[in-house]
């Protein structure tokens, strides 16, 4: 007996030693490639920038200090780097905006979606899939030929006689909104969807029957059920939108910059790698935050994906 | 059924779908129809042409980054997709081993992490690996787009094992196959939509990236989107609507092969 239970445990133990054999080349290679320089990035927010750029290495705090802090050339003091404060207030308020306006148009999308018959769905799925897996730089470039002053959007509203002057979109906060919102639109819809589509009608059915309005079993019976999808459309859109990168520069015209564009900044002409160092790993702060938020609303939410 | 009362309907759901899906498409259509612009700029119109593919086509700077492209999407997607198949079949089907949870959060973690964020780690790794061994070549870009394509790849390739019947592997094992030819005459075939869907994916991932690339990139490795982001930045001729048209074509042809494969269900 225990001659078996040994040699079925030495099996198992094969088995999972063979398993990870298996997933040793990816797990190495993201290492290596994505998430193990993360940890250098720690390392190199604490040290002093070199003339060339790169570091010295010396350790010290000032890359943290002026992320937020700035300090005078001349006596010294230390106050409030508003530049910086700006750009992190323009990024997170974009970002949560964003969230939000491709929530609003999302949810009812992907209502309307999930309430046709099963033939249609898979046509519109693939409808908002397209979009989904386009270049995000050419549709971004889309957005800023419908939104200049030469666009379709302006050039309308003057023959029609509306405005007389075109309208200055492009180059603004606005426009980036507009673009961020436009692009990250698909990443909202698909996972409301998958949510949707495992909705059972009968529920709903069951609140009708017993008086509920539209509004009610919208916000007492859909709503809760499709809440992780909303969830997680929600930290799809918000984390690739607080580190927007090609949007602030095609749309935004480098003027209203975005955090990544700080710390783009900061490893060129800024030639201040442990700031650019330490606003990195801010930015990961504030995901790890919103992640964090995510994991405590899916677990408390009480529905399972079923 | 009552006909005038549906249990689906809620006010103003169909016109704001309605409104996003006429949105998501009408800038890209006046992208593609301005690309057939014979006018020099793109702020008139001046009838139908086709010199700006002509000019794109004829710009060895795009030829090359458009090559540049397809070999570290080739290369980066079919290393992606072997690594997430052989990381897909060790963490599904299996009753939960310690480090299961970590080889899963691993494996994912590059999609949560902002790409900002990742291009400066790799551009600072890299830096010094580059001073280190004088390589500057391809090499660092090609690996980038591994780490990243991985878990997208590993997504429909994982799908597809979960789903996939064990009964046909267990006949083939009572009928003495080894391990490897079960593999390959079993599992690998009923496995191969999952790859070919990760493949694309993975493609399609490498293709789109701006961010990670233009960090990583040295000089004179300008991919297809990060040449058109320079032209962007010095100002729009139709030409981007050229080339930006003819990478749309691909893309729509990728994913509409794609969405066939993995919506296949047998």
């Amino acid at each position: 007996m225990a001659t078996a239970e040994e040699v079925a445990k030495a099996a198992e133990r094969r088995d999972i030693r063979g398993r990870w054999l298996l997933s040793a080349p990816a797990l190495l290679v993201i290492l290596l490639a994505a998430t193990g320089p993360l940890l250098i990035v720690l390392v190199y927010s604490f040290l002093t920038p070199g003339p060339y750029g790169d570091v010295k290495w010396q350790f010290s705090l000032d890359a943290w200090t002026s992320v937020f802090l700035e300090r005078d050339i001349f006596d010294d003091t230390l106050s409030i780097a508003a530049a910086h404060v700006t750009i992190f207030w323009r990024s997170i308020k974009l970002a949560i905006i964003t969230t939000i306006a491709t929530l609003a148009l999302g949810f009812p999308t992907a209502y309307f979606m999930a309430t046709r018959s099963e033939k249609t769905r898979d046509l519109w799925l693939f409808l908002i899939t397209i979009p989904f897996w386009t270049n995000l730089l050419i549709r971004t470039f889309a957005v800023l030929q419908i939104i200049r002053n030469e666009g379709i959007i302006n050039t309308i509203l003057l023959k029609l006689g509306l405005i007389t002057a075109p309208i200055q979109i492009l180059y603004t906060d606005t426009a980036i909104l507009l673009g961020m919102a436009y692009v990250y639109l698909p990443l909202m819809v698909l996972p409301i969807y998958a949510s949707m589509e495992k909705l059972d009608f009968r529920l709903v059915e069951a609140g009708y029957d017993l008086y509920a309005t539209r509004f009610q079993v919208l916000r007492r019976i859909i709503f809760p059920l499709v809440r992780p999808g909303v969830i997680a459309g929600s930290i799809l859109v918000f984390i690739p939108a607080l580190g927007a990168y090609v949007t602030p520069i095609v749309l935004g015209g480098g003027k209203n910059l975005m955090l990544s564009n700080l710390i783009e900044l900061q490893f060129g002409q800024g030639r201040n790698w442990p700031l650019g160092s330490a606003l990195s790993i801010s930015v990961m702060i504030i995901v790890m935050v919103a992640l964090l938020a995510y994991v405590r609303n899916a677990g408390s939410s009480g529905v399972r994906h079923g | 059924m009552a006909k005038n009362f549906s249990i689906k309907h809620q006010p103003g759901f169909t016109a704001v779908a309605a409104t996003c899906f006429v949105v998501l498409y009408l800038p890209i259509i006046v992208l593609v129809l301005y690309a057939f612009n014979a006018a020099n700029s793109t702020s008139e119109w001046g009838g139908l042409s086709l010199k700006w593919f002509r000019s794109a086509w004829q710009n060895t700077e795009v030829i090359d980054a458009t090559l540049r492209s397809f070999q570290i999407g080739a290369i980066a997607a079919i290393l992606a997709s072997i690594f997430a198949t052989m990381a897909a079949l060790a963490t599904t089907r299996t009753a939960p081993y310690r480090g299961l949870t970590f080889q899963y959060a691993a494996i994912n973690q590059p999609l949560m992490v902002p790409e900002i964020v990742t291009g400066v780690a790799l551009l600072i790794f890299f830096s010094r690996i580059k001073i280190f061994t004088g390589y500057s070549g391809l090499g660092y870009l090609i690996a980038a787009h591994t780490a990243f394509c991985i878990p997208f790849a590993y997504l429909p390739i994982r799908a597809r094992l979960e789903n996939m019947d064990l009964t046909l592997e267990r006949a083939a094992a009572d009928l003495y196959a080894t391990p490897w030819k079960t593999f390959r005459r079993i599992t690998l075939p009923l496995l191969w939509p999952g790859i070919l869907a990760g493949l694309m994916l993975a493609f399609v991932i490498s293709l789109d990236d701006v961010v990670i690339t233009e960090f990583v990139k040295s000089g004179g490795q300008d991919t297809l989107p990060t040449y058109m982001l320079g032209q962007i930045r010095r100002g729009i001729t139709p030409e981007i609507n050229a080339i930006s048209t003819a990478f749309l074509l691909l893309s729509v042809a990728i994913v509409t092969l794609f969405f066939f494969i993995s919506r296949k269900r047998d």
